[in-house]
């Protein structure tokens, strides 16, 4: 298909689905199959739908997702690493009115920056965290991370994760859900279509808690990285739906307006 | 009738739209892009499958296909 056709709609027809206006046309810097560009296209659909784009400070992390900035077209700030929720709670507390999110991956959110995500969500700063794990660290060359899983290869444990030695990977969604600021927190999973539509519908609510002042909301997407797992996108694809998600639960696991609490944990907020 | 337009200049050849396609009518062409990826393409002949369930677009990480869907005809008065 030519650009011509593209531009040139068939009378009768209508476009069901485009790239969504806060996305930028421009080839993003991510490999064949990686998923952050799924994230990035649901969060900018997400800001459209919601209508936030004017209002919306996005705090960027360090590793593959530091260039968010390049494909998201909102004000953005690049955070040190692990500590885009100390950013963006000065961010939030400096302008109250603003839509803060910070998009991190597994080695900044869950190794380097896991005090700060930790007290964020237990002072429940008013902010939405998407955290894109695919249990390694893919900028710096595949190394371990703490999600990687049990037995899996890469660059720093050459025979594989081995508990003894290294632990268990961290469920990060299930440690969240217990600190106290945390109004909505959800795992999604990015490897098939209908978990992307779930997954986009928990970010939606992650949003909707912030917009509606009612504390911290916490996304996780299970994500492929086929060039560190060294393989295929399908076949990385087909690891995330095999090993993946046994290991990391998808669903809900805390929802203050399901859960009728809340305004409890509010008191003397906003 | 519905169809799908590929931005050859935006895929990736992941082939992951051809995962999850109901029909299966995505496949990899011959053509190269300048990137030096393999680009994902529907036939002419198979377009007529497609139908507009999006799902190729939903998971395309590059955002490099739009969707277009026939308006339901209207019902007759």
């Amino acid at each position: 298909m030519t650009k011509a056709q593209q531009a040139a709609p068939v009378a009768g027809e209508e476009l069901v689905f485009s790239r969504p206006a806060s996305m930028v046309d421009r080839a993003t810097h991510y490999c064949p199959g990686c998923h952050h560009g799924i994230a990035h296209r649901m969060v900018a659909e997400l800001i459209d739908e919601l209508g936030l784009k004017e209002r919306t400070i996005a705090v960027s992390s360090i590793g593959c997702s530091v260039f968010l900035y390049n494909y998201i077209d909102v004000d953005a700030v690049e955070a040190p690493h692990g500590r885009a929720p100390a950013v963006a709670t000065g961010v939030k507390r400096a302008r109250p009115d603003k839509f803060v999110f910070t998009y991190q991956g597994d080695g900044d959110l869950a190794s380097i920056g896991m005090a700060e995500i930790m007290h964020a969500a237990n002072r429940g700063e008013r902010m939405s965290v998407i955290f894109v794990n695919n249990t390694v660290y893919g900028m710096t060359g595949g190394q371990m991370a703490p999600t990687t899983l049990i037995g899996q290869k890469t660059t720093t444990c050459p025979g594989g994760r081995c508990k003894d030695t290294e632990g268990s990977p961290i469920r990060m969604s299930e440690i969240i859900a217990q600190l106290g600021g945390v109004a909505f927190c959800a795992r999604g999973s990015l490897d098939s279509v209908k978990n992307i539509r779930q997954a986009k519908k928990y970010m939606r609510q992650a949003f909707e808690v912030q917009t509606k002042g009612q504390g911290f909301g916490f996304v996780e997407l299970l994500a492929g990285c086929p060039t560190n797992w060294r393989v295929s996108a399908i076949a990385a694809n087909k690891r995330i739906t095999d090993e993946m998600i046994p290991y990391f639960p998808l669903g809900v696991y805390k929802d203050i307006e399901a859960d009728g609490t809340c305004g409890s944990l509010i008191q003397g907020g906003e | 009738m519905s169809r799908i337009t590929v931005s050859e200049e935006r895929c990736k050849g992941c082939l992951l739209c051809t995962l999850v396609c109901p029909v299966e009518i995505i496949r990899q062409s011959d053509r190269i892009n300048q990137n030096g990826y393999k680009v994902a393409e529907v036939l002419a002949e198979d377009m007529a499958k497609c139908t507009g369930c999006a799902s190729c677009a939903t998971i395309c990480p590059d955002v490099a296909i739009e969707v277009w869907r026939s308006k339901k005809p209207k019902k007759a008065a």
